[in-house]
């Protein structure tokens, strides 16, 4: 089958001698016997590493856990800076660093069986950053924390082991939980199963409890009364 | 200088980061790839503590069995050392965070896992290694340790013995750069990669930390002592975690008989199921079905999620197809018992690239994340002990540029380094693997020799200075030919079976070799020693 490789400006087409194949073992086969340029990257070909994210025909996936077809075309994600053909710069330590998402103050409870379901595929999280790729409020807001720091930050603010919660709270309201649209474009190519959009939502709710209001809301109702 | 330099962030780096931070030091960890890109993400089946949470357990019985496991070759000392701290070691990555999955009574739940008298491993379901490594990321975000991504170690910066810093390749830019340090530590992870396509181990394990330390003429031990897991996926190596059978899986033969008792030691079932498929030319198989989809999706969901993406079944229906594999390295860089890399000042090593002399000749399920969180905390505190700044010369660096420059410069060769690789997995797994004769390690030996020898005529295709990937698969490989050498001579010269070392015509453990074979390179010569056990 043939497929379709970005590299930076052009693209390539590559021929590979497999009927049903992982797109990462492709790239594997391209880079060992056609062309060492093509760049990628990988590690554990199991889908835990989060190394290997790309786009399909537009569509984030990781490559290790994908099958290709004749055609597919295969991009880098979007919203980061390309290194080299499939290879980008990652962003997700600026991202968490600015949601604060790890546990603040460490207090002693019993935790269940419950509370960690609660969070269980919160904490499934890879960091591939295909939900930020496919997030379309980067395009416009190169600031947002995004799906996955904002998951996270969900995941710790749910663990019953954290004492404070609303430090968390405050460091997401900026560039944080008001700024999505809700569109669920994350939640549809995580290939974990997990919902930042569902996650944003429930922050929100969390958030109005410590009394923050919905700043889009403010500003429509302030609005409307100066009309 | 820097107090304190981290090579590696996997789970050992994370932790000796976080550990060294605590005790007020200066830190910096660098490594080739992201954190949680590391090999550490991919350990599932759990992390052994003698809790007695699930059924009756204790420090003691945690002991025996790791002792019993090691085959004689361990530091009795250092074992004693990460059980009975075992317990501390769950409660730090409890107060961090990491999502433990809990019993009825809201104790940290524990399951069985092989070699193991009672159910012994805390776990996050079948992500283990991950959330534990997230859980440690987040923990060094919130600490402030600053990570260095995508810096790929070439040689230790050694004067007079003592390691003052590392020469890297910054990946992203092509140039090589020194970091220099008070103290050094190597967290490189093992050298499974080295059975290509034949192992479970992620690409980038190739023992890079490892071939430095040999280098710099620091010395590394029981480089033969190689695990393989009984249950790979056939087509693509990889993992179905041990905790399938520890929650009842069974091993069926292609006449759906069951031919072994699924629990025994790793090294005890992969030879029966290798006896299996080669000498009764049967295929095997990990039998799942009668454990039922909604147990199977609560327990297991990634084994589940694997099974059909790279095997095309679904093992709530399906028999899955394994083969057994290369999966951990027991030997690596030989430490005493304050980790400190033998032969060398200021160094340390921890993790799988380490020989802290606790798994011997066969680990135990469950051991591995054990020691590298227990042992990289533990490290923090030698890396405290005098600190002092020293004088460093730039002749390391000016050696590593025009090193690397002679590879950039070199063009004709005729050799696919990446074909080279592939054929010397396939070699290892069939020579260097779960049965062994010397007639073939012997070819093997030959064969590495020549490639060797040759390696005028291997090199890099791209020449481009920022983000070459061949360049690092290169220096990769080459890092891979040293340590198989050691591999391959080492298992020669043992002419016995001990744990995962299986030789044919010495069937059996022969007390002449309770110990390790030592190597090092001294006066551009590889030299070896045996050394009894303790
Ligand atoms: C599939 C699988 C399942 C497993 N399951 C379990 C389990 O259930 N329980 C258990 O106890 N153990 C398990 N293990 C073993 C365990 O996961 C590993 O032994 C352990 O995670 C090793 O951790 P580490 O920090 O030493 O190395 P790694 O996690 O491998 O990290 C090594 C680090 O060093 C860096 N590095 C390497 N070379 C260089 C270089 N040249 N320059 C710069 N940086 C470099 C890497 O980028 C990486 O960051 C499993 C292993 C595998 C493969
Ligand atoms: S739901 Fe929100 S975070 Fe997710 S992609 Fe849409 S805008 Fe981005
Ligand atoms: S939330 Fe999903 S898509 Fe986003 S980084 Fe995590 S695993 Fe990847
Ligand atoms: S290679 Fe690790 S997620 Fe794909």
């Amino acid at each position: 089958m043939e497929i379709l490789i970005s590299r930076g400006e052009r693209e390539q087409r590559y021929r590979v001698p497999f009927k049903s194949v992982t797109l990462l073992k492709a790239l594997y086969h391209i880079k060992s016997y056609q062309d060492p340029t093509l760049t990628f990257d990988s590690n554990c070909r199991s889908g835990v590493c989060g190394a290997c994210a790309v786009r399909i025909n537009g569509r984030e996936v990781l490559a290790c856990s994908s099958k290709i077809k004749s055609g597919d075309k295969i991009e880098p994600l979007k919203y980061h800076k390309v290194l080299k053909d499939l290879k980008v710069e990652r962003v997700e330590k600026d991202r968490l660093k600015n949601s604060t998402a790890w546990l603040k103050v460490y207090r002693k409870v019993e935790v269940t069986s419950k509370d960690v379901e609660l969070t269980e595929r919160q904490s499934d999280c890879i960091l591939c950053s295909s939900c930020y790729s496919a997030c379309p409020v980067l395009e416009v807001n190169p600031n947002f924390i995004g799906p996955f720091a904002l998951t996270r930050a969900y995941r710790y603010i749910l663990d019953p082991r954290e004492n404070n919660k609303k430090l968390t709270i405050d460091n997401i309201q900026s560039n944080g939980i008001w700024d999505c649209t809700l569109c669920g474009e994350c939640s549809a190519v995580c290939p974990q199963n997990i919902d930042p959009k569902m996650d944003i939502l429930k922050l929100r709710g969390e958030a109005s409890q410590f009394g923050y209001l919905d700043p889009n809301f403010m500003n429509l109702s302030f609005n409307s009364y100066n009309i | 200088m820097i107090d304190v330099l981290i090579i590696g962030s996997g789970g050992a780096g994370l932790t000796a980061g976080l550990s060294a931070k605590e005790q007020n030091l200066e830190v910096l960890i660098v490594s080739k790839s992201y954190a949680t890109s590391s090999q550490t993400t991919m350990a599932q089946g759990g992390i052994n503590s003698a809790l007695g949470n699930v059924t009756s357990d204790s420090v003691e019985l945690h002991i025996k069995d790791t002792i019993k496991s090691s085959h004689g070759i361990s530091d009795i000392s250092m074992i004693e050392r990460v059980c009975k701290n075992a317990p501390n070691t769950i409660e730090w990555l409890d107060r961090l965070g990491v999502p433990f999955n809990r019993t009825k009574d809201n104790k940290i739940a524990q399951r069985g896992l092989g070699g193991a008298s009672s159910k012994r491993a805390c776990y996050a379901q079948d992500y283990t290694g991950l959330k534990i490594l997230h859980t440690l990321y987040d923990s060094c975000l919130r600490e402030n340790i600053t990570i260095v991504d995508e810096y790929f170690l070439l040689n230790l910066i050694v004067e007079d013995k003592i390691v003052k810093g590392a020469t890297f390749l910054n990946i992203r830019t092509g140039q090589v750069e020194q970091i220099l340090a008070k103290k050094v530590v190597i967290a490189t992870g093992g050298y499974g990669a080295i059975y290509k396509n034949y192992t479970t181990n992620a690409t980038n394990s190739t023992g890079d930390g490892i071939a430095s330390v040999l280098r710099a003429g620091g010395r590394v031990s029981d480089m033969e002592f190689i695990q393989f897991h009984p249950t790979a996926l056939k087509h693509s190596s990889i993992l179905i975690s041990e905790s399938a059978r520890g929650e009842g899986g069974y091993l069926v033969n292609s006449n759906g008989e069951r031919f072994i008792d699924e629990l025994l030691p790793r090294d005890v079932v992969s030879r029966a199921i290798y006896e299996q498929i080669n000498t009764f030319n049967q295929d095997v198989y990990l039998d799942l079905r009668h454990l039922g989809r909604d147990r199977l999706l609560k327990l297991m969901p990634q084994e589940v999620h694997l099974c059909k993406i790279h095997e095309g079944i679904d093992p709530a229906d399906e028999l899955i197809p394994i083969k057994p594999v290369a999966h951990y390295t027991m030997g690596g860089i030989d430490v005493n018992s304050n980790l400190e890399v033998n032969g060398l000042k200021n160094c340390y090593a921890i993790g799988e690239c380490s020989n802290a002399k606790i798994h011997g000749a066969n680990r135990l399920g469950g051991n591995s994340l054990l020691e590298i969180i227990t042992l990289g905390r533990f490290v923090a505190k030698e890396l405290s002990k005098d600190l002092r700044d020293y004088s460093v010369s730039d002749i390391h660096l000016k050696r590593d540029r025009e090193y690397i420059e002679s590879i950039f410069n070199k063009d004709s060769f005729d050799k696919n380094f990446y074909q080279l690789e592939a054929n010397l997995g396939e070699k290892f797994y069939k020579y260097a693997g779960i049965k062994r004769e010397n007639s073939q390690l012997n070819i093997l030996l030959n064969k590495i020799e020549d490639m060797k020898s040759s390696i005028n005529n291997i090199g890099i295709v791209d020449k481009s200075r920022e983000y070459n990937s061949n360049l690092i698969e290169f220096l990769q490989f080459l890092n891979i030919l040293d340590i198989g050498e050691i591999i391959v001579k080492s298992a020669i010269k043992r002419d016995e079976s001990r744990g995962a070392h299986h030789k044919i015509d010495y069937p059996k453990e022969d007390n002449r070799y309770l110990g390790s074979f030592l190597f090092w390179i001294e006066d551009n010569k590889l030299k070896s020693q045996f050394k009894g056990a303790k």
